[in-house]
């Protein structure tokens, strides 16, 4: 039986996999031996298995990178004894984490602790899910795909709670509760400056965002792509926000007791997540696939623009020391939040009175937002930035005035 | 609805990856609020002084080496202190002026350690430390020039020191000297005025001076607390009544003055170094001795030096023997870790590890 696709195509869920012509190559080729809802599915799972290994090979060499940038940063050398600069470090410490042995602490919930690891690898994988990698090229271009997003992104923090709790271990608790804190007051501003991003573009879908980028959102939403990325910074546990995993205080906080290939898949989660959210913030704010010559190198573009995504991260990793826990939810909820919601108030005025009768923006219309967002941008965090620090200074000096143990504990040794 | 809660214990170290070697302590935590402490002490205890019992006068320094053993020089220049007021003997001026040099580089080389490993509790990863690891290695490079060693150095001997500078020390001591400037300006450029750094520090863990005081805390510790009170100017040894320098004092004694006195001092160590490179005159470095020293039968002595982290002394009490009779050292990590409850107590579990560091305890020190 003849299972190929005509010009009106035989397949009707458009959207899913639709336009994919790698799909449709596969399954013709396929559909010419095999029934129509067998070589549907070898054509699906063919993709997703290009796309799962994508991703995890990308972990790796965002592993590699971000060692051998910190190295640089660090005025040392970072990985580089197996292969050019290095880059078969990740192979090594695959192989080495694998031949671990694999512990399980005595008094640890079993099953919980071992669907941890699977459950972060999973959400970071379907989060790649509606990326567009290129004109065209995403696994399905779904259309309530930022919606999607931060659903699966969140995902991960209820997997760091799970392991904190399963791990019987104190340290991993006090990560687990910093986890579930930093989740609850990055998540408000962050999903506060997509709606702006939205609003712009007009969809929720990821394609029809970059397309709607005749100039990059970072320029048109400078507070939006701000409060983004520190909040993703926060999401992916990464200084200054990483108190979930703060190596000096507990240990490695939630898989302070996970070894060997549960380890390996922890850490290929964190690198892929790293992956992933520098993605969408080039999808989102860099105007993902879009840049010169021909629409076919979107690709490249995608991937540079990624790259300069991870080396952000990176960057702040390498620079910033950690802010405490209740400074963190000060930040999110006194200076991330009021900056989100100035974006999205401005945002809907400017869009109110510069759309035209369709309800759509020119690309002088968004010269026009990016030129008083800008401005708005500097004065808010100029602003704010002064309020919240004074803020936090006095609440220090009050914290001393008020700490009743701190105050009592002025007489010991005394005599 | 309230959910019932617990205090939870948890036993910070000798395993943990930021408790300066094998420091321990019993924690209760109501949430993340430190409502209990307990140190846990011993886990480095190598008796020290017993050991010094069992061996001559000029052996022992070798001991001393590994007290503190990110300031080895300056332990070895406080005992052979102690030696020669037991003996009353004084080393001839060049001998002066190199300890006094050493002893300023490895406080500048301790600090540098302090430092470093204070930014990485707050969750630095990794840069600072290294900025300032660049410069130790050099500090320590000028050490084996001198010695042949880099951490156990053994240079200061009772009546001087073990051997004259070679003449390629000091074209490589002013290399350093002009290339750590830079280096330093680089890492106050990055730390002094961090805002996340001053908003986790400022304000945090106070030590008020009466409780400095009566706590005999010393070094840093104390003058963060704004005493002013440094063994360098209250009684000055080896060559510092001769050079130039000033105390840099805090005002609140919190962990942001902990930090900053001991930036500071950094550059104060690098002035006293550059006056000794300017004053320093030939002659010989180390007095002619025999090779075994007795001291008269009774005869004590205290010698005390302002170590990187505090007042360091050794107490000798000599028998007569070749051997010290009693070695007691006074050693100024254990005592400023009396602190520890009156810092800890009604912070949070993030402040604790901050804490710790600001006050610069070595392990090697405490346990002794």
């Amino acid at each position: 039986m003849r299972c190929v696709t005509n010009a009106d195509g035989m397949l009707s869920a458009d959207g899913v996999l639709g336009g994919n012509p790698l799909f449709y190559f596969i399954y013709n080729a396929v559909g010419h031996v095999a029934p129509c809802w067998l070589s549907y599915l070898i054509a699906g799972l063919v993709i997703m298995l290009i796309l799962i290994n994508a991703v995890l090979l990308g972990a790796a060499i965002v592993s590699w990178g971000e060692r051998r940038l910190l190295g640089r940063f660090q005025n040392r050398v970072g990985p580089n004894r197996w292969g050019p600069f290095g880059a078969f470090q990740p192979i090594a410490d695959l192989a080495k984490l694998i031949t671990k042995e694999d512990i399980i602490p005595y008094g640890a919930d079993r099953l919980a602790f071992t669907a941890v690891p699977v459950i972060m690898v999973a959400a970071v994988l379907l989060g790649t899910a509606v990326l567009p990698f290129a004109k065209d090229v995403a696994l399905v271009d779904l259309n309530v795909g930022v919606l999607f997003v931060l659903a699966v992104s969140s995902l991960t923090s209820i997997a760091i709670f799970t392991a904190g709790w399963a791990s019987n271990n104190r340290y991993a608790l006090f990560g687990a509760g910093r986890a579930v804190a930093v989740l609850l007051s990055y998540e408000v501003p962050v999903v506060l400056s997509l709606l702006g991003v939205v609003l712009v573009a007009g969809s929720m879908s990821l394609g029809d965002i970059v397309a709607a980028q005749a100039v990059p959102f970072f320029l048109v939403q400078p507070l939006a792509f701000f409060v983004f990325i520190a909040g993703m910074s926060a999401e992916l546990n990464r200084t200054p926000f990483d108190v979930a995993e703060a190596e000096s205080e507990i240990i490695a906080g939630y898989h302070t007791e996970y070894s060997g290939i549960k380890f390996a898949l922890i850490q290929a989660a964190e690198f892929g997540g790293v992956l992933v959210v520098s993605g969408l913030i080039a999808t989102l704010f860099l105007a993902g696939w879009a840049g010169p010559l021909a629409d076919w190198l979107g690709w490249l573009w995608f991937l540079i623009k990624t790259f300069i995504g991870i080396f952000l991260f990176v960057w702040i990793r390498s620079t910033y020391p950690r802010l405490r826990l209740d400074q963190i939810m000060a930040v999110c909820w006194k200076f991330l939040m009021p900056l989100s919601i100035i974006n999205l108030a401005a945002v809907v005025l400017e869009v109110f009175f510069l759309r035209d009768a369709n309800g759509s923006l020119s690309t002088a219309d968004l010269w026009i937002m990016a030129a008083i967002n800008i401005a708005l941008a500097g004065g808010s965090i100029l602003f704010f930035g002064r309020f919240i620090r004074e803020k936090v200074r006095t609440d220090a000096h009050t914290a001393i005035a008020t700490n009743p143990v701190a105050r009592g504990a002025s007489t010991i040794g005394m005599g | 609805m309230t959910i019932r809660t617990e205090p939870m214990t948890v036993n910070v170290g000798p395993q943990h990856p930021s408790t300066h070697g094998v420091f321990r302590v019993r924690i209760t935590f109501d949430g993340e609020d430190i409502v209990e402490v307990e140190p846990v002490l011993g886990y480095l205890h190598r008796g020290s002084e017993k050991l010094a019992e069992e061996r001559n006068y000029v052996q022992v320094v070798t001991l001393t080496d590994r007290l503190d053993y990110t300031s080895s020089m300056i332990n070895n220049q406080a005992y052979c202190l102690a030696v020669e007021q037991l003996l009353g003997i004084e080393p001839p001026p060049r001998g002066k002026y190199l300890r006094t040099l050493t002893a300023e580089l490895q406080r500048i080389a301790s600090h540098l350690i302090a430092v470093g490993f204070f930014v990485q509790e707050l969750g630095a990863f990794g840069t600072p430390l290294m900025y300032t690891f660049r410069s130790r290695e050099r500090i320590l490079d000028l050490f084996e020039m001198l010695c042949g060693a880099r951490i156990t150095v053994s240079y200061s001997r009772p009546g001087g020191v073990f051997a004259d500078a070679p003449p390629d020390f000091w074209p490589a001591l002013d290399q350093f000297l002009s290339d750590f400037e830079g280096e330093l300006e680089e890492l106050e450029n990055l730390l002094l005025s961090n805002e996340i750094l001053m908003v986790r520090t400022r304000g945090v863990s106070p030590l008020p001076p009466d409780v400095a005081i009566n706590c005999s805390v010393s070094g840093p510790v104390l003058r963060a607390s704004g005493i002013n009170w440094d063994w360098r100017k209250v009684a000055p040894y080896d060559a510092y009544d001769q050079v130039a320098f000033d105390i840099p004092l805090g005002e609140n004694g919190d962990n942001y003055d902990r930090f900053w006195v001991r930036m500071q001092e950094v550059r104060q160590s690098l002035r006293i170094v550059r006056q000794c490179v300017a004053q320093i005159e030939p002659g010989p470095v180390r007095l002619e001795l025999p090779m075994v020293l007795r001291a008269a039968p009774g005869a004590e002595a205290y010698g005390r030096v302002e170590a990187s982290k505090g007042e360091l002394g050794f107490f000798l009490v000599s028998d007569g023997g070749v051997s010290p009779y009693r070695c007691k050292i006074r050693s100024p990590s254990l005592i400023n870790l009396t602190i520890t409850e009156h810092l800890l107590l009604g912070w949070k579990l993030a402040d604790m590890i901050v804490s710790l560091g600001s006050v610069d305890i070595n392990m090697g020190e405490v346990d002794r």
